[in-house]
């Protein structure tokens, strides 16, 4: 039996094997892009002097910008920049990159969150439903619309429901986050805007934001509800497979509380995980959803700054997503470590 | 018809001809009792079919420019309707199949080798050569794939070569942890140790017993990936950063309608139609495939 003592334990291990690893990771992320930083075609000197430059001014800029030491050491300095919350500076924002991240950035999280609220609320009474009908055209349907996750792409999706919803039926408002004209009229406080416009009691912004956001999250939560559904399908027949559940089912226990208290219970721990995946996923698919509902989040100031060839935007952006990715799927790695039973 | 049935089933094989024949017939046998698994083959042979023969099929030139017939839509004359520069939709996504199979086709033959050398040596050697490369693979794993392929186009440049270059660095680690997981299983088999003892190198062995034993959990693996590949690569021409005009890139196809999607819906509408079927094809064989030749995985999913 496993103490109170024995479990702290185990659970500080967790965290601190957690720590370490995340620290390597982010560390191999940097080198990831401190290396595409360097093989670009675009010499970073010449773009700061200017092409008609003296040789002189060419080695001073280059010496200035510490690209003359070797490139270990570089890295370090690299290292050293990123962790103090310096990206460089954007060539065509002209502001800091990481200043532009943290003004785009709730934008996404706000579109990410009522996204994968979406997808968990549909996708696990859909993959429950499946398995308990395993076999029947409702299986079958279950199926084939969770695929249909894995096979659309997320922009033509995009698309299409601008068209039909905002164009055709006029269900939802457009692309942007709110209408023109109540744009800049909430204080941004925490950077969403229904929060923001809640706050404020200002419930005419508050609709007309939830009116822009529920085509864009919604398309994202088709995305993870694809991915749960089927996910939790394949947990549910699993647990349905096992003795237990045919006793209970011998005993007399009504079908509902069968799936519902027997098998269910048991799954819910490996379905955090599977839900903090897909919302690690939200936050990367998002990058095509934004650019197709012109979203001002990080999504869009990616590839705005890979058109305009902005390298510092481009990897700051790289950076922050990918650090965003590791630590919400290594988080959930440790909180099913420390839920699940069989490691206790 | 009989002899040569009951020579593919012969439970004594004479030569490894008629062994591995053998093998595939009753894989294609019982491929075919799974209905979804048929319909994925189905879609991808006509994929073949489509790239292979594409110029009998389109009516059209790919590439030719009517200006008078500028954004017509559907009819008879053009059954997915003609886009901004009077060309023909049908023609290009015909044309467009050629692109999809040259991406699918590279992305598998430089990911999955160079996933399973890098799992096959961690998993052969093991030690701190295994821990050096997983260390590399899970690093890699651990990293959003489109945005690591959207940041290597960036450095490289756009085209189609550097998307393909992109989405195949990014998608060998998953390969490599399957290899190193088969491997682990039988490491320490007798047949192994018996190669070893007959004098045959490390080399050897990797490329000679190791890799072909994990081909099979590769090739349902890569089947099921291919979905994905195919729309990160779309995504790669809908951002402008995968092929480039005037090639029919599905992906970039979808992208020029993007203009026109509220009036004249079928120039972003059609190419996608035929990603997703694509796209569902590869998903429906991987799942049947994997339900033939990896069954401890079979009834999971």
């Amino acid at each position: 039996m496993a103490t109170g003592t024995t479990r702290i334990w185990r659970g500080a291990g967790a965290i601190g094997g957690f720590v370490v690893i995340t620290l390597l990771t982010f560390i191999g992320l940097m080198a990831i892009t401190f290396f595409i930083g360097r093989v670009i075609p675009i010499d970073p000197v010449l773009a700061v002097v200017g092409d008609r430059a003296t040789q002189e001014q060419y080695d001073a800029a280059r010496a200035a910008m510490g690209l003359d030491q070797s490139l270990p050491v570089q890295f370090l300095h690299y290292i050293g920049d990123v962790f103090r919350g310096d990206l460089g500076r954007s060539v065509s924002t002209n502001r800091p990159v990481a200043e532009d991240l943290a003004v785009v950035f709730p934008a996404t999280l706000e579109m990410a969150t009522l996204g994968i609220i979406i997808g968990v609320a549909i996708g696990v009474p859909l993959g429950v439903w499946a398995a308990a009908r395993q076999g029947t055209w409702i299986d079958q349907v279950i199926r084939v619309v969770a695929l249909l996750g894995y096979s659309v792409p997320a922009f033509w999706l995009g698309l299409v429901g601008l068209a039909v919803f905002y164009a055709g039926l006029g269900w939802v408002a457009g692309p942007g986050r709110v209408d023109i004209f109540y744009e800049g009229l909430v204080e941004p406080r925490t950077g969403l805007m229904l929060v923001d416009a809640a706050l404020a009691g200002d419930w005419e912004v508050f609709f007309n934001a939830l009116d822009h956001l529920l085509l864009p999250a919604a398309i994202l939560g088709f995305f993870s509800l694809a991915y749960i559904a089927r996910m939790t399908r394949s947990f549910m027949l699993d647990q349905l497979g096992q003795e237990y559940v045919t006793t209970a089912r011998v005993k007399g226990v009504p079908e509902w509380r069968v799936i519902w208290t027997h098998a269910f219970r048991p799954i819910r721990v490996p379905l955090i995980t599977v839900i903090g995946l897909s919302y690690a996923a939200l936050l990367e698919g998002s990058v095509m959803i934004e650019t197709v509902f012109s979203w001002p989040g990080i999504g869009n100031y990616l590839t705005v700054a890979l058109l305009n060839a902005d390298m510092n935007a481009v990897l700051g952006a790289t950076l922050v997503i990918g650090a965003v990715f590791i630590l919400i799927n290594r988080f959930s790695d440790v909180l099913y470590r420390i839920l699940d039973p069989r490691s206790r | 018809m009989g002899t040569a049935k009951s020579w593919l089933l012969d439970d004594s094989p004479a030569s490894r001809l008629q062994a591995s024949l053998g093998r595939s017939y009753r894989m294609a046998r019982m491929l075919m009792r799974n209905p979804l698994a048929v319909v994925g083959a189905l879609i991808l042979l006509t994929l073949l079919v489509t790239a292979a023969f594409a110029p009998w099929i389109a009516p059209y030139s790919p590439l030719g420019q009517d200006l008078g017939a500028r954004l017509l839509p559907p009819s008879a004359a053009h059954w997915m309707g003609t886009d901004e520069l009077g060309r023909d939709i049908f023609s290009r996504v015909v044309y467009g199949a050629r692109i999809t199979l040259m991406i699918v086709v590279l992305v598998a033959v430089i990911a999955a080798p160079l996933g399973l050398l890098i799992g096959a040596i961690a998993g052969y050697f093991g030690g701190w050569v295994d821990r050096l490369l997983m260390g590399l693979t899970d690093v890699f794993l651990s990293m959003p794939k489109l945005i690591l392929a959207l940041a290597f186009v960036a450095a490289l440049g756009p085209g189609i070569e550097n998307a393909i270059i992109a989405i195949a660095i990014t998608s060998w680690p998953a390969y490599a942890r399957i290899a190193r997981a088969e491997t682990l299983t039988f490491r320490n088999a007798e047949f192994i140790a018996a190669t070893r003892l007959l004098g045959a190198s490390h080399g050897r062995i990797i490329v000679r017993h190791v890799l072909p034993l994990c081909t099979s959990s590769m090739i349902v693996r890569v089947t099921l990936d291919m979905a994905g590949i195919i729309l990160t690569a779309a995504g790669l021409g809908f951002l402008g950063l995968g092929a480039q005009p005037p090639l029919p890139e599905w992906g970039a196809m979808i992208s020029r309608g993007r203009t026109f999607i509220l009036d004249q819906w079928w120039v972003a509408t059609m190419p996608g139609f035929a990603i997703i079927i694509v796209s569902l094809g590869f998903c429906f064989l991987g799942d049947g495939l994997r339900d033939v030749l990896d069954p401890k995985q079979g009834g999971k999913s």
